[in-house]
């Protein structure tokens, strides 16, 4: 097998590790990405993991995926089908095979494909591959399992023990295959098993092992793929996932504005990473409390907000539905709050481990009564930190909950992150009470950007009260006044309207281009890469990604007007383009709604807009 | 600083004439008073109903948020700045129906609040359905036949929430309400106090037995840490215990003696008598049942806090992002 292997020089290349959900499969394509994106690599990462909670080793729907796209210059995805298929065993072959490409290079673990494996993977015969239609030269297959135990077999580990190494052999030898700097990834284990030094040293041994099996067993055909390294912007980089650049981000803006942060929240998946993140970095003051329920997430953070500190709520859409009361809360009270929304599949529990974007609907206008709150969504891993901040900085100076979207997608893929100097981001200046205004002021109060004044407990002569029913908009006693009522209406409203929020930007053939695509938030990669690719093949195609929602950048209409033919694409049954229709008088664009769970197909994408 | 009743008061209360908030309030007003800590460095947290009004009466910073979620903002606002006193005020509704998880947990992880539950049995401001603490069988609007289910019992409650401060007091007892909410604000943690109060519309007379002065004279018992537990116009009568529980007896007869009369101890970890004497129905105990000291969630925070600083190399955004694995392109 794999004789006709020859080595291929690719600007970019995906890879996907597979197999059981206790495989490592995700620590050995996080060790791949970091190693790549340290060589300079540009990187995008997607881990696919089963929502079963524990399903039975070996079954189809115990299989989980972590796919790691490199790139020597940009890559936006992480890429809609791979260029090589790690399956640990023949479940995984079994249901990740459709995500290779044509010609893909296939690594097996053949002991791991004997009859008992092959019953379990509902393959009727012991001719796996012929099963599937894999030409058997493009697979590498090797005995994982017992080459794994032949190598710790001084280890005096357990067996339990030693078969968690397989993923190591698997990830040493596609570091063979892209002739990887194994030192890297050593430096990567020897940190991660710190307290762990015997864990560290035998999980070493086994890739070295892997690298040396790829070397010797095939080097004939050594050095399959090379990926050269064009990345243009010097800098020191990080690899960071979205969820994690999205508490980087909170962090950095409660450093900025000089504001204890305070998390309040409740474990939902896929947003419980961020919960995870904070709780760990106490040493900068920051506080989390992990809550009863999603309700006293909110609420709690809302307590927290009026007492001053930089408060944060962050769930997914289920955990929205049983904030948005509070949220509502922090709505009339004009207090500052940050809620983060991972959107996941839905309705109700839905697809807990993939994403969507069918929460936005539901951002904008799921609370009673007139209730405006801006929504930001980031437009990819690295993004997140930048929206976090953005977030925070329009929560703090306008005195508003804000809502933060992410998605599943964003939130667990990766990225190469330019490590951001605070200095370089803008002053956060909530409107704090003017010590002057003592004796004068009253809690509706407005400054000049509509919002109220923040007068925080502890401040003599500002003591006041917030409350859920509608205030006197001077001196914020209990109002049922209709004109009043009205007129608070339209402050909340007008308050948010007059966000100032950055332009929408228009990349690509933005003068003269046939197509405009517009998506918002995390499609962002994907719909660059519809777009590279049309234009790649001659077409004159532009594309609009918005990430402040509400309010809309004041160019939109102009934007949306501006071409021939206009597609929202995006992950729900058109809800953007429902949003973007109502705001802008006699916009009837094209839509493109994919509700699978999955991110999109740029593939699929090109077809469409090549076809509209 | 020395204050009086009325640095804390503000505004005309719009309660029903006769309601017992207006007792309530006067006495919250006393206490804090007597307590000495500034009205800036207060906050009077509620939920939604006819209690949960107070804050507007109140010349302190104030929260009338959403209906049963007082505890869990308040738990926000002392995490977050552990300076604030922090009263929440809840109805039997606010504190037990609509928000009685928020209550058990604010109860188990011992956050350092004040929790008054006002407790008139029955919904005021939706105009007279029973409460989660209505007896069984009670009639309402919403259960013309009677209901069918059991009340809560809130010391119950909150000693199965592992809750280390229970007292009680009658509305209209000024002095017995101040006494209880001084020894909640002296407690660390939270601190739950039942105030057993009338309303005048729809569940006039719930607390008579003990709503006078006199009633209380008959039908209660005024719990003191360390003390005999002796009640009665003239104190003829005690608290003993028997098998496993305890029981009301007139000295001198059947034998019982003063000897024979249990001394309270509100300090006791085990809550075993504690809730006994809660549940008495008659007498009905009054003052501080449980009063015990553990280690508050805010206070462990904080120190948590100190103690992972001391520990860590990182104090800020830039150091920080140095612990990651960086890599330079240059």
């Amino acid at each position: 097998m794999a004789e006709k292997l020859e080595v291929k020089e690719l600007a970019e290349v995906a890879v996907r590790f597979s197999g059981d959900s206790g495989d490592g499969m995700q620590l050995a394509g996080n060790i791949f990405s970091t190693v790549s994106a340290t060589v300079g690599n540009s990187i995008s990462t997607f881990p696919d993991y089963p929502a079963d909670i524990r399903a039975p080793q070996g079954s189809l729907t115990g299989v989980s995926g972590f796919q790691v796209h490199i790139g020597a210059d940009m890559v936006y995805t992480p890429g809609d089908k791979c260029d090589v298929l790690v399956a640990m065993n023949a479940a995984a072959l079994k249901t990740q095979y459709k995500y290779a490409k044509p010609g893909a290079a296939i690594i097996i673990d053949t002991d791991s494909f004997g009859a008992a494996d092959l019953k379990k993977a509902n393959f009727a015969t012991e001719d796996y591959l012929g099963e599937l239609g894999i030409d058997p030269d493009r697979v590498i297959a090797c005995p994982i399992t017992q080459m794994v135990k032949d190598c710790l077999a001084d280890s005096g580990m357990d067996v339990k023990a030693i078969l968690k190494c397989r993923n190591m052999f698997a990830l040493g030898l596609v570091c063979w295959l892209f002739d990887r700097d194994l030192d890297i990834a050593y430096n990567f284990l020897r940190e991660k098993f710190a307290k762990k030094a015997g864990v560290a040293e035998a999980n070493i041994k086994v890739i070295q092992a892997g690298y040396d099996y790829g070397h010797n067993t095939h080097s004939s055909v050594a050095n399959v793929y090379r990926i050269e390294t064009k990345n243009k912007i010097p800098g020191r980089y990080m690899d960071i996932t979205g969820n994690k650049a999205t508490a980087y981000g909170f962090i950095a803006a409660a450093e900025k504005a000089g504001l204890k942060l305070y998390l309040g929240s409740y474990p939902i998946t896929p947003a419980t990473d961020v919960l995870h993140e904070l709780s760990k970095h106490k040493s900068l003051g920051v506080t989390t409390v992990q809550c009863e329920d999603e309700i006293a997430g909110c609420a709690s953070s809302l307590g927290a907000s009026f007492a001053g500190a930089l408060a944060v709520t962050s769930t997914s859409g289920p955990g929205i539905c049983l904030k948005s009361e509070a949220m509502n809360l922090a709505v009339i009270m004009e207090l500052p709050l940050v809620v983060l929304d991972v959107q996941r599949g839905g309705p109700a529990t839905g697809l807990p481990t993939k994403s969507e974007q069918t929460d936005l609907l539901q951002a904008l206008f799921g609370r009673n009564g007139e209730s405006p709150m801006p929504v930001i969504a980031a437009t990819s891993p690295t993004d997140c930190f930048e929206a976090a901040y953005a977030a925070s900085k329009m929560a703090l100076e306008h005195m508003t909950p804000v809502i933060l979207m992410t998605d599943a997608y964003v939130a667990n893929g990766s990225g190469a992150f330019k490590l951001p100097n605070l200095a370089d981001y803008p002053a956060i200046n909530p409107p704090y009470v003017p010590e002057e205004l003592k004796g004068t002021w009253t809690p509706y109060m407005r400054g000049e950007n509509g919002s109220r004044y923040w007068a925080v407990p502890g401040r003599q002569g500002f003591e006041h009260i917030l409350g859920g029913l509608e205030k006197d908009n001077k001196t914020g006693a209990i109002s049922t006044d209709p004109e009043n009522h009205d007129l608070m209406t339209r402050l909340r409203q007008d308050k948010i309207n007059k966000i100032p929020v950055p332009d929408l930007e228009v990349e690509g053939d933005k003068d003269d281009a046939d197509l405009l695509i517009v998506g918002f938030g995390g499609t962002y990669g994907h719909l660059h890469a519809a777009m590279d690719e049309m234009r790649a093949a001659g077409k004159k195609v532009a594309l609009a990604q918005f990430k402040f929602i509400n309010p809309l950048p004041a160019n939109t209409s102009e934007v949306l007007k501006k071409y021939k033919k206009v597609v929202v694409a995006e992950q729900n049954m058109g809800q953007l383009a429902g949003w973007l229709r109502m705001k802008v008088d006699g916009f009837v664009p094209y839509q493109f709604n994919q509700v699978k769970g999955q991110p999109f197909k740029v593939a699929e994408l090109v077809e469409y807009f090549n076809n509209l | 600083m020395t204050y009086n009743a009325s640095d804390f008061k503000k505004g005309q209360p719009r309660w029903c004439p006769g309601c017992g908030d207006h007792f309530f309030l006067a006495s919250l007003h006393k206490a804090m008073a007597e307590i000495g800590v500034d009205p800036w460095n207060t906050a009077v947290i509620s939920g939604i109903g006819c209690s949960s009004r107070l804050p507007h009466y109140m010349a302190t910073y104030g929260m009338n948020t959403i209906h049963g979620r007082a505890a869990a903002i308040a738990t926000g606002a002392k995490v977050a700045n552990p300076n604030l006193t922090v009263w929440q005020v809840s109805g039997d509704g606010d504190g037990l129906a609509i928000g009685g998880n928020h209550f058990i947990h604010a109860n188990r992880r011992n956050i350092n609040l004040n929790m008054i539950l006002l407790n008139n049995r029955i919904y005021g401001l939706t105009k007279g359905q029973y409460s989660p603490t209505s007896p069984r069988g009670f009639v309402s609007k919403s259960s013309p036949y009677g209901t069918v289910e059991d009340p809560f019992r809130p010391a119950e409650l909150c000693f199965g929430a592992r809750g280390h401060f229970f007292a009680r007091a009658v509305a209209t007892d000024a002095p017995g309400t101040v006494e209880v909410l001084k020894a909640a604000y002296n407690h660390k943690g939270a601190a739950v106090c039942e105030i057993l109060q009338n309303c005048v519309i729809f569940n006039n007379g719930t607390h008579d037995a003990v709503y006078s002065k006199e009633g209380r004279a008959k039908n209660a018992i005024y719990l003191k840490h360390g003390e005999k537990m002796l009640f009665g116009e003239n104190n003829e009568y005690g608290i003993v215990q028997e098998g496993f529980g305890v029981k009301a007896v007139k000295l001198g007869e059947d034998g019982y003696t003063e000897a024979d009369v249990l001394v309270h101890d509100a300090k006791c970890e085990d809550n075993t008598l504690q809730l006994k004497l809660a549940e008495m129905e008659w007498p009905v105990a009054l003052g501080v049942i449980r009063d015990v000291d553990a280690p508050t969630y805010d206070d462990c925070v904080t120190a948590q806090i100190e103690e992972v600083k001391a520990a860590k190399k990182y104090h800020n955004f830039a150091e920080l992002l140095e612990t990651n694995d960086i890599w330079e392109v240059k």
